[in-house]
């Protein structure tokens, strides 16, 4: 994995991902990702910035929570609801490059249990919401070793995405 | 008897960044432990340190979720393709409601 990552996103979809997870409360919400993730060639003549990914997310796909016994604070996402939004992703010419949920009344960051059900290469983006109002987003990504989540700097674009 | 394993794209790039690795094998289980032999770094995001199916990796023999059949038992015939579907789950807080 790179050492510095960064995921783009419109303006538009950070909202949508926002008013999600404001609708839910005082439930999690969740829902996947759709983009492309690319390595780049940043500056073939500068080694140690030779490659930095380049992840866009150009879609979501709001999913229910799955999780009925907690959903105050477990989200799921089934394996079928999964293959569907591979489908939808494809349909889109694009892929699954991370999830979003959201975290009721608690901080925008990863829990244990967050990262011991997390897959690596995703991005994980978490959006706090407190008393029904969305605040804090950020994204992870789970480090190779399974130990810890990395932080992901999410760059805003202001236009819609191409 | 070649078996194909579909590999998730958050895993490929433990597996040379291919998208799917044919085994011969006799049961799903047999094909799991060719593809975790050969890519050793897939083995802690699908196996628990206990050495059983993690609780959000999925495994599919053609169309069927291997937990309905034998589970890893499960039987393979040449051309049967092993899919391997992620569950995706998380939350706020270590302990449920």
């Amino acid at each position: 994995m790179p050492n510095a990552t960064a995921l783009w996103i419109s303006s538009h979809l950070a909202e949508k991902i926002r008013v999600h997870g404001a609708e839910t409360y005082p439930h999690e919400c969740c829902g996947a990702l759709l983009g492309h993730d690319s390595e780049l060639t940043r500056n073939q003549a500068d080694a140690e910035h030779k490659f930095q990914a380049s992840r866009e997310v150009l879609g979501l796909f709001p999913l229910a929570n799955r999780n009925g016994d907690s959903p105050r604070n477990r989200f799921m996402v089934t394996a079928e609801d999964v293959r569907t939004a591979e489908l939808a992703a494809q349909n889109q010419g694009l892929e699954i490059i991370g999830w979003y949920h959201s975290h009721p009344d608690h901080p925008a960051r990863p829990s244990e249990y967050d990262r011991d059900h997390a897959w690596p290469w995703y991005s994980y983006i978490i959006v706090s919401v407190h008393h029904g109002a969305a605040e804090d987003m950020t994204s992870w990504r789970l480090n190779d070793d399974r130990q810890e989540f990395s932080p992901e700097g999410i760059e805003i674009r202001q236009h819609a995405a191409i | 008897m070649a078996v194909k394993i579909m590999i998730p794209t958050p895993l490929r790039v433990y597996a040379g960044k291919r998208d799917s690795a044919e085994f011969s094998a006799v049961t799903v289980g047999e094909a799991l432990s060719g593809l975790t032999s050969q890519f050793a770094e897939l083995r802690k995001h699908l196996f628990t340190e206990e050495g059983k199916l993690r609780a959000f990796v999925n495994v599919y023999l053609n169309d069927e979720d291997i937990r309905y059949l034998a589970k890893e038992n499960t039987p393979t015939k040449d051309g049967d393709t092993i899919s391997i579907i992620p569950s995706i789950a998380g939350g706020c807080s270590k302990n449920a409601d």
